[in-house]
């Protein structure tokens, strides 16, 4: 089957339904998919001079991933990847622990108590079955809660796509699945990855509605996951989004794009840039100028540059630390081996 | 005391659990409606309801993937696999996900989590049904294995696995699900984990097991002692974390020890028990400590089981050796 692919905005900046969102509203996820860029570009560089470890960044996948956190409330579950750093801080993750993380840090994995939002996954598909559970947990406990999930086109071929998909529809569970849908798993293209027309067109074989939409407007994800929330807020059951999207970028910073895609693929994605269009939409009703455009930007890289000031003025765990987080109470076998490590290391063993 | 078999002492520590703590519900294939393969969760549904005791799509990943968001979610899930041979779908989210989440995140999300496991061999089962792979669970960082061996530690450490704060990995040997019965306390209880017992105090040597080798072992240490050989018999019951000093001080005492398993020999968890002597309790040996386990091939169909299982006599034979020396 072939879904029809949404569209509210066009890669121009016109209208083509009606928009979901007022004009301050959207001058806000406008300015959020600004400060993600300005963080995405930044991580790169910090990776090339060796501050991070490897980066995975996400250039053109901004509105996919603002356009879908703005729609959530603060108490719902969001479980995403490693790619999606832009929605998890649009949901409370802040930029600070994200750069911890990249760094090597598994501090950076441990969000503020408020914060609805799992460490990012990297393992492929597994973590979609985490949202299921946190969704069915919600709806066992009588809220109305519901989880979002994320993943790319590659992990529809994952057995925990299927999982999970399998689970949510069984018991009618208030999960979304928002596949962005960036055209390559590393180096292979969608088509290589499934045979299906589309992967909304999946959601039939599960038992709910699968809903196809430019994942480079900002509207129409918005709109798409906000009717998919509702859904599961309201007792309909899961959805799965496949936002149609592009990766600008390498997979990852380790990744040498040009071994396996033709550059004009990438010209051809550039026009229909998610933040330009926005920015068009606005210009064109005076909800932006260049003196605002040069305001947020010096205010989002004053926050970004603090955080990564702030990751980076952190000690590094003390020694003992690393057995410290694999059991409530540490075994007395953690307990001999920290004493090991410490006394290779010149260490004062400490009290068991 | 009630007597019961260990299928029927597993019942009532979930049934008490489910009981007395809303968070705790039993999820796995089959379990609700025709109470599991093994009948352990026999009536639980009729009592608890189909949102507790919850009958899951034929899925092993999906299952303990959605156990460790139920967990992360504030829950307390029980889950089962059916048959150990049939867990190995849902190894990567034990392994990538259900062991490392505390650690990864540094104690901000948690997985209290039971996962039932029936496991091992010599009740003529269909291929796949009779696995012993304690050795995998064990050697993964961040879980604890529990092997019980008799009805009443069945239901003491099950309950201790439901309310333990980390991912409890719950071994059920098949063969002693209705072989075995004792007096079991009608009232919760729980056992510690992480305490191994005499199962029988002896003084010539040690001969270490757990699960549904303990039956072997002791009709092993009763051939032993009509030829004059008292055995002490110890009952791991939990494999990780392992309780090294008691394993150690029996060794002290005997001097002599046998370390029994129904799983494969080689990197089997006796290599592991006999380096643990070796480091702490060599110069207290009077002899090469001895392996009796299972050999390093697939588990042979029915009509071949007893080829492969340890026997009374296979164990008994290993221990006149280790006493000649």
């Amino acid at each position: 089957m072939t879904e029809e692919l949404q569209q509210i905005l066009t890669p121009e900046g016109e209208l083509a339904g009606e928009p979901p969102l007022g004009m301050e509203e959207t001058r806000g996820l406008y300015r959020a998919m600004v400060a993600a860029r300005l963080f995405d570009r930044k991580a790169t560089a910090l990776q090339k001079q060796g501050r991070l470890a490897t980066y995975a960044p996400f250039e053109g996948q901004e509105a996919a991933q603002v356009g879908s956190a703005a729609a959530l409330r603060t108490d719902d579950w969001m479980v995403a990847t490693y790619r999606d750093a832009a929605a998890m801080w649009l949901h409370g993750y802040p930029w600070k622990l994200l750069l911890l993380w990249r760094s090597g840090d598994e501090r950076g994995n441990c969000p503020p108590e408020e914060v609805n939002v799992l460490p990012p996954s990297i393992t492929v598909g597994a973590h979609m079955l985490h949202a299921v559970g946190l969704a069915w947990s919600a709806r066992l406990q009588g809220g109305d809660r519901v989880a979002v999930t994320y993943f790319g086109d590659g992990a529809t071929s994952e057995g925990d796509f299927h999982e999970a998909m399998n689970f949510a529809g069984v018991y009618r569970l208030p999960v979304v699945f928002m596949c962005q849908n960036n055209q390559y798993a590393i180096s292979l293209r969608r088509d290589r990855q499934t045979a299906a027309a589309t992967i909304a067109g999946k959601a039939d074989g599960y038992g709910f509605p699968g809903v196809l939409v430019d994942g480079n407007d900002l509207f129409a994800v918005f709109r798409a996951t906000a009717e998919a929330v509702e859904r599961a807020r309201s007792g309909g059951g899961p959805t799965l989004v496949e936002a149609l999207t592009y990766r600008l970028g390498p997979h990852t910073t380790s990744d040498d794009p040009g071994r396996y895609r033709p550059a004009d693929e990438e010209s051809e994605w550039k026009p229909r840039d998610p933040i330009e269009r926005v920015r068009c939409y606005l210009a064109n009703r005076d909800g932006w100028t260049e003196e605002w455009q040069r305001a947020i930007e010096a205010e989002e890289i004053a926050e970004i540059e603090a955080a990564v000031a702030e990751a980076e003025a952190l000690p590094p765990l003390r020694p003992q630390e690393i057995f410290e987080a694999m059991f409530a109470e540490m075994t007395p076998q953690l307990r001999e081996q920290r004493g090991e490590l410490l006394d290779a290391s010149g260490h004062v063993p400490v009290e068991s | 005391m009630p007597v019961l078999n260990m299928a029927q002492a597993i019942n009532q520590a979930l049934d008490q659990a489910l009981a007395e703590d809303p968070r705790v519900m039993v999820l796995g294939e089959d379990v609700g409606r025709t109470g599991g393969v093994f009948r352990v969760t026999d009536g639980l549904q009729q009592r608890y309801g189909e949102e507790r005791v919850v009958d899951t799509p034929v899925s092993e990943s999906g299952i303990v993937g959605a156990a460790l968001g139920l967990a992360l979610g504030g829950m307390r899930p029980v889950a089962e696999m059916q048959f150990m041979g049939f867990s190995y779908p849902a190894f990567d989210q034990v392994i990538s996900h259900v062991a490392r989440i505390r650690h990864r995140s540094r104690h901000r999300f948690t997985a209290s989590l039971v996962i039932r496991i029936p496991y091992g061999g010599g009740i003529g089962a269909a291929e796949h049904h009779s696995e012993s792979a304690e050795a995998i669970y064990v050697h993964t960082p961040g879980l604890k294995v529990v092997v019980p061996g008799s009805p009443d530690d069945a239901k003491g450490l099950l309950r201790a696995a439901i309310e333990d704060p980390d991912p409890v990995v719950f071994l059920e040997p098949i063969r002693l699900y209705r072989s075995t019965k004792a007096e079991v306390a009608e009232e919760r209880f729980t056992v510690p984990i992480g305490e191994a017992r005499a199962a029988r105090e002896g003084t010539d040597l040690t001969l270490v097991a757990w699960g549904a080798m303990l039956r072997e072992t002791g009709e092993a240490a009763d051939l032993l002692l009509d030829e004059g050989i008292d055995a002490e018999v110890l009952d791991l019951r939990t494999l990780v974390p392992l309780d090294v000093p008691a394993l150690i001080s029996s060794v002290q005492k005997t001097g002599r020890a046998v370390v029994v398993h129904e799983a494969p020999r080689t990197a089997g968890l006796a290599g592991e028990i006999v380096a643990l002597i070796q480091e702490r309790a060599l110069y207290s040996l009077r002899a090469p400590v001895a392996r009796v386990t299972g050999w390093d091939t697939v588990f042979p169909l029915k009509r071949s089981e007893h080829l492969y299982l340890p026997t009374a006599e296979r164990i008994a034979a290993a221990a006149r050796r280790v006493m000649e020396t």
